[in-house]
């Protein structure tokens, strides 16, 4: 091995190290603090219970809370893929003129009218709808957010099918909408899943919709909720807050490693909003 | 044998005719135009109007023409957040993720085993975890009185949040969203043929030399692409919210920050809009340049 060689493997050795370090360090209290008989803002290596896990029921709105972000990533979920379907075959499909453009404004308007940029126009509109205050409203107005992009997966799924297939259930008396049922739907149903799932986690991370368009305690979502957790002296409820975090997290990492097995990591650059 | 690509356009009518596609498209695009595009186009109403979230001006808004605009141009609190953003995107996103990230699908492009599964694992969870938990992880980390940062560096008492707000919604933004960029890099090496990486060892060639002349003129496109998709999220993160509410003394108060401050916050609903048109210009500029850097890469 020449001193060369010597030099390049130690410092990969300390690169991948400090790299180690740097993205564990936020990452442990995480995985101490919910185990931690008393537990504290430290990290540390915890003197082990389950106890904690009981605050959660002791809390009136932190498993109410996570019903609420299931309930809000589902809704749209089902909403999405509802309307982003039927749309996605009819543009594979028909070919209209104009189509390429109306699918190239509509991603370009997707990504600039963003929930940030424009949380002033859509708190006021969710407001003059009375939408305030309710999961609908802010299931309406995420699903509006995510539609151009899951079209846009879906029109992928649907491009690449034959449509022979459909021509024939076709010839033999099927209407559009049972063609779609029963022939098409059973192709494309990964990518039914993929926008399935790419929507449902954007939906349970977000913070910025139901902060702004939700009102009472009893209806935010756990991104939410999390920040109301103190105790009567105004310091952190860490038993709680450490307990929920990790509830609350498991599910992404769960549907991470599921997509990641089942399908492989597939890269879809760009759909991360 | 089967077509891989779009059909004709006779075959695919035979199935659903015009106006069966166009009662298809109708629900998503009446959902997109009431929840993203008239939002949109209501930004450059309210912003000529004095709309206030309470008040005579709640009720009845009056036009006020470009004051708002020239308002907003002209604050100097406006500035002071553009500036932040400016430092926000450039270091967190297009230094830090894009270096970082790139560093790391390097060092590991021709590895396999544990080490890189861990590394890509941690760096991948630091991305997937919900915004939320992740702000709680790192006001924790730095926390002044018993964070683990002050503990491991032996620094008690040194309030990282309060002294440097701005450094370290960067240092999280890095560690927050290098996962993207790793990914894409990765993806991206893989197109570089061996034996050009191959040639240039013989050659002697330095790593620095080696990336210069043989692997960035084949991954410009992506790196292109990367940097508008980047700088396109970070400044449209709101999460930084949720780790200095853009304190203390408006010292970490990016744009995305600030618009929720002045329009929610005081209620100057007018003034905030403005701002939106203002974020929405610049977010319209990023993904036109990242359109089309897209369509550069698609020869179809």
């Amino acid at each position: 091995m020449t001193p060369r060689d010597l030099l390049r493997r130690v410092a990969f050795a300390a690169f991948v190290a400090l790299v180690l370090a740097f993205f564990a360090l936020p990452l442990l209290w995480l995985a101490s603090a919910p185990f931690d008989a008393s537990p504290s803002i430290t990290a540390s290596v915890p003197d082990f219970t389950f106890r904690n896990f009981r605050a959660l029921l002791d809390n009136p709105y932190a498993v109410a809370s996570l019903r609420n972000s299931v309930l809000l990533a589902a809704g749209t979920a089902l909403l999405v893929v509802a309307l982003a379907a039927p749309a996605a075959y009819a543009l594979s499909r028909v070919r209209v003129p104009g189509r390429d453009a109306l699918l190239y404004l509509l991603l370009l308007l997707s990504s600039i009218i963003t929930g940030t940029a424009a949380m002033v126009p859509i708190f006021l509109l969710a407001f003059e709808l009375h939408l305030i205050d309710s999961r609908l409203g802010v299931i309406l107005v995420l699903t509006g957010g995510l539609l151009p992009t899951a079209i846009f997966i879906l029109k992928d799924f649907t491009d690449a099918t034959p449509v022979s297939c459909e021509e024939a259930a076709r010839v033999f008396g099927a209407s559009p909408l049972q063609t779609l049922r029963h022939v098409v739907v059973p192709v494309v149903r990964p990518g039914l899943a993929t926008v399935g799932v790419w929507t449902v986690a954007q939906v349970w991370g977000d913070f910025l919709m139901p902060f702004l368009l939700l009102r009472d305690p009893a209806k935010a979502p756990a991104s939410v909720i999390m920040f109301t957790f103190y105790t009567e002296g105004g310091q952190p409820d860490l038993p709680l807050i450490a307990t929920f975090s990790l509830l609350y997290s498991l599910p992404v990492v769960a549907m991470y490693l599921l997509v990641s097995r089942r399908y492989g990591f597939r890269f879809h650059g760009g759909t991360k909003r | 044998m089967a077509p891989a690509t779009s059909p004709p356009a006779e075959t695919g009518s035979a199935v659903l005719g015009r106006r069966g596609a166009a009662a298809f498209v109708a629900p998503a695009l009446v959902l997109i135009a009431v929840f993203l595009v008239f939002p949109a186009l209501w930004t450059l109403y309210l912003g000529v109007t004095d709309y206030r979230l309470t008040g005579v001006a709640a009720a009845r808004p009056r036009f006020v023409g470009a004051e708002n605009y020239t308002g907003v141009l002209g604050d100097g609190e406006f500035h002071h957040s553009l500036w932040l953003t400016l430092q926000f995107v450039g270091g967190s996103a297009i230094a830090g993720q894009t270096v970082l990230g790139f560093a790391l699908a390097w060092v590991l492009r021709d590895r396999a085993g544990p080490v890189k599964r861990l590394v890509e694992g941690l760096v991948l969870l630091a991305w997937i975890l919900p915004g939320s938990v992740i702000a709680f992880l790192w006001i924790a980390l730095l926390d002044r009185d018993a964070g683990t940062l002050n503990a491991l560096l032996g620094t008690p008492g040194t309030a990282w949040l309060l002294d440097h707000p701005l450094a370290c919604v960067i240092v999280f933004n890095v560690w927050r969203g290098t996962a993207f960029s790793m990914m894409l890099y990765g993806a991206a090496l893989g197109n570089v043929p061996p034996s050009h990486l191959e040639t240039a060892r013989l050659a002697g060639a330095t790593t620095w030399q080696t990336l210069r002349d043989a692997v960035f003129p084949r991954i410009r496109g992506h790196v292109l692409t990367s940097l508008l998709l980047v700088s396109l999220w970070t400044f449209n993160d709101f999460t930084p919210f949720l780790i200095t509410a853009g304190g203390p003394d408006h010292r970490s108060e990016i744009l995305a920050v600030y618009v929720y401050r002045t329009a929610l916050g005081d209620g100057r609903l007018g003034f905030g809009a403005a701002i939106s048109l203002v974020m929405i210009l610049v977010n319209l500029v990023i993904a036109l340049g990242y359109l089309r850097a897209l369509r550069e890469r698609r020869p179809a």
